[in-house]
């Protein structure tokens, strides 16, 4: 099962020409994703060197490959309209890798593409390992398993990822949701997904200063999640307040966002909280049963 | 990027919100040829970034040409203090405007609410104080609405939100092309919040923004380059200036406090911003302090490396440096190489340097480091223990 990209997911990749685009494309071929083709205006009718089809708009591609999901390459000026073409052309769900996109125009997006699931702008993309690489994550890091893992960062996910592999427990889907304001998905509705995986037996959601979705993720554990143990953590936790650090998300304004509140969130919903990412695979192995290696 | 005052009511008369008759200047001789062409009450406001600047000394009045240069040469060159900002704030510009007689004060603000993932508007009629105080006194006398995006801004938001918040009558008619521009203002130039805190109700009758506080999201700046130039006029973050200038992302960068005794004595660089807090969050929970957040980005160039060792140690209170690269699809032997090669001149302040690394390659590189006298580790909680030691005399 797995949530959101499985080996039968077909992408496309718009930007697969531009110089990120191209590496990461031949990186997700080796993985196994199926990548079916990929667009640049103007390059429509070539193809890439491992054979994939070029097009110049989403809607040809789509039309000529049945692809469902897309992984976006572009500057972060042509963010919004790359969505909203891959929106059009009916793609069920769009990877937003580009980082710096204005949140304005991301506001925009998610209020006018119903249906269409966006996961990002500036993360890491969604990785189910062994079956389908939907980003930019080093894929050696994860192992097929049954933990599914949550992250609003790049690094520290693969740093999370990397203890939680090396102790026995395998993934069945990493999303990075990405580090800005506002992004396409959340992690409340990556828990829902979680919950009604069958494969999924545990989940870590690894949060960090700033905003409230942690919170939010925590009222919902509360209220939805039964029979599946969460592990919780909190980047930043010694930040001080007004600078943003990083990721335009990553900041704590007046009385939101602070780690504190995140903590206790999580402590109501039963939800344990590593003081460090080392300390998660000990949390997850009183609650959850590790496969060796 | 946050504005100051003057510079948030020039955007509110863009859009055409009412603000005070006035001037902006950086002179003294220029309020008193101001107020003498212009008699009357007039109100001068020191022009910082700092909250609380009124408590501080920053707001005086003037009745006449003279007394308001006087009141303009103390202004001009003074460093205000408040509890929020203990180290102060040095005065550089004054806006003088027309002293106004206040019937009532109210509070307008838009931001963007994360969770909901729409423009969010708060109305009270408890202006002219914190509106973080009237929500913990007093919640019910805030009104709030979520604006679809894609419906946009109608009147009747502004009716609604006049009423259900119980504005005196007086502001009923002006209130709802208020937030109309306000709205405008905030969707055009990309606002992360704007605020009018008090959004005054004269004794004449009209309707007022008597302050301005507009932050402006730095991803969207490349749309505003006009305004993307008042940043490189007058003093913003220290740090973010610092980052810039080597080629770092505005915010990848930032000094961090001493705090609760701990003396921010370690150096932190890292790649990728949720591993850069998780650094610092190791250094703490090692019992050290974090001088800094550092953010390299991928890959981890040698020229950046060097840059960012640098813009670091040039904290005094650097004494140990910690570099934690999580090498995801950069080879652990081509970073380490790098840092070698970055550190090997005399031209770097040489601090006992700890590197963490792993990934592809890694044992290699941590050949490679060791070799070169610093200090390979495996994992970030051992890095983060030997830095901290290193930092106060141990080994």
């Amino acid at each position: 099962m797995a949530i959101y990209v499985d080996k039968n997911s077909k992408v496309i990749v718009q930007g697969i020409t531009g110089r990120e685009g191209a590496f990461h494309t031949q990186r997700m071929l080796a993985y196994g994703t199926k990548i079916v083709g990929g667009v640049t205006p103007g390059k429509g009718g070539t193809t890439i060197e491992t054979g994939q089809p070029v097009f110049d708009t989403v809607k040809d591609a789509v039309d000529a490959t049945g692809a469902t999901h897309s992984i976006i390459f572009v500057p972060p000026f042509a963010g919004a309209d790359a969505l909203w073409e891959a929106y059009d052309a009916g793609i069920q769900l769009a990877v937003c890798i580009t980082e710096g996109i204005p949140a304005h125009d991301m506001l925009r997006v998610v209020n006018t593409t119903p249906g269409m699931r966006i996961i990002g702008g500036n993360c890491p993309g969604v990785i189910s390992p062994g079956k389908s690489l939907v980003g930019i994550m080093p894929g050696h890091v994860f192992k097929e398993g049954n933990v599914g893992m949550i992250s609003r960062s790049g690094t520290l996910t693969y740093e999370i990822v990397d203890g939680l592999t090396r102790a026995g427990f395998g993934q069945s889907t990493c999303v990075g949701i990405g580090g800005d304001p506002i992004i396409g998905t959340t992690f409340v509705d990556c828990l829902r997904a979680f919950a009604n995986d069958p494969e999924t037996e545990a989940i870590v959601v690894a949060g960090e200063i700033g905003g409230s979705d942690e919170e939010d993720a925590a009222a919902f554990i509360k209220e939805h999640i039964t029979g599946k143990p969460v592990i919780g953590f909190i980047g930043g936790r010694s930040a001080p307040k007004g600078k943003r650090l990083g990721h335009a998300g990553a900041i704590i304004s007046g009385n939101t966002g602070t780690p504190e509140s995140k903590v206790k969130a999580f402590g109501e919903a039963g939800v344990p909280v590593a003081d460090r990412p080392s300390d998660i695979p000990k949390l997850l192995a009183s609650r959850l049963k590790p496969v060796p290696a | 990027m946050k504005l100051m005052e003057y510079q948030g009511k020039d955007l509110f008369r863009r859009v055409g919100i009412p603000t005070p008759s006035g001037v902006f200047t950086t002179a003294a001789a220029d309020v008193a040829s101001y107020i003498a062409a212009h008699p009357g009450s007039w109100v001068l406001k020191s022009q910082v970034m700092m909250g609380g600047r009124g408590k501080a000394g920053g707001i005086k009045f003037a009745d006449d040409a003279r007394h308001g240069e006087a009141l303009a040469r103390e202004l001009i060159g003074k460093v205000l203090k408040s509890i929020q900002n203990p180290d102060g704030e040095e005065v550089k510009s004054l806006l003088v405007e027309e002293k106004v007689d206040i019937a009532s004060e109210a509070y307008v603000s838009i931001a963007i609410d994360r969770a909901a993932k729409k423009p969010v508007v708060l109305v009270t009629a408890q202006g002219g104080m914190d509106v973080e105080e009237v929500a913990e006194r007093d919640p019910d006398a805030i009104s709030k609405y979520w604006i679809d995006p894609a419906m946009g801004y109608s009147p009747f938001i502004g009716r609604m939100l006049a009423f259900q918040a119980k504005l005196p009558e007086g502001y009923r008619k002006a209130f709802p092309s208020i937030l109309g521009a306000l709205y405008t203002l905030f969707m055009d130039y990309g606002a992360n919040l704007v605020e009018i805190n008090p959004l005054v109700l004269t004794k004449d009758g009209r309707v007022i923004a008597s302050d301005a506080k507009v932050e402006l999201d730095d991803n969207g700046l490349y749309k505003h380059p006009d305004i993307a130039r008042w940043n490189k006029e007058q003093p913003t973050d220290e740090d973010q200036a610092a980052a810039v200038a080597i080629g770092l992302g505005m915010s990848n960068y930032a000094k961090l406090p001493d705090e609760d005794g701990r003396i921010g004595n370690v150096g932190v660089i890292a790649n990728g911003a949720g591993l850069g807090m998780g650094t610092m969050d190791a250094v703490k929970n090692a019992g050290g302090g974090a001088a800094n957040f550092l953010d390299i980005g991928g890959g981890a160039q040698a020229d950046l490396v060097k840059k960012s060792y640098n813009l670091v140690t040039s904290d005094p209170r650097v004494k140990a440096m910690f570099i934690n690269i999580f090498g995801g699809i950069t080879r652990g032997d081509q970073v380490a190489k790098g840092i070698v090669e970055a550190l090997a001149g005399d031209d770097v302040r040489k601090v006992p340097l700890v590197v963490r690394l792993t990934g592809t390659n890694a044992e290699e590189g941590r050949a490679i480091l060791a070799e070169a006298g610093f200090v390979p580790v495996e994992t970030m909680d051992e890095g983060a223990a030997r830095a901290v030691a290193l930092a106060s005399g141990g080994k």
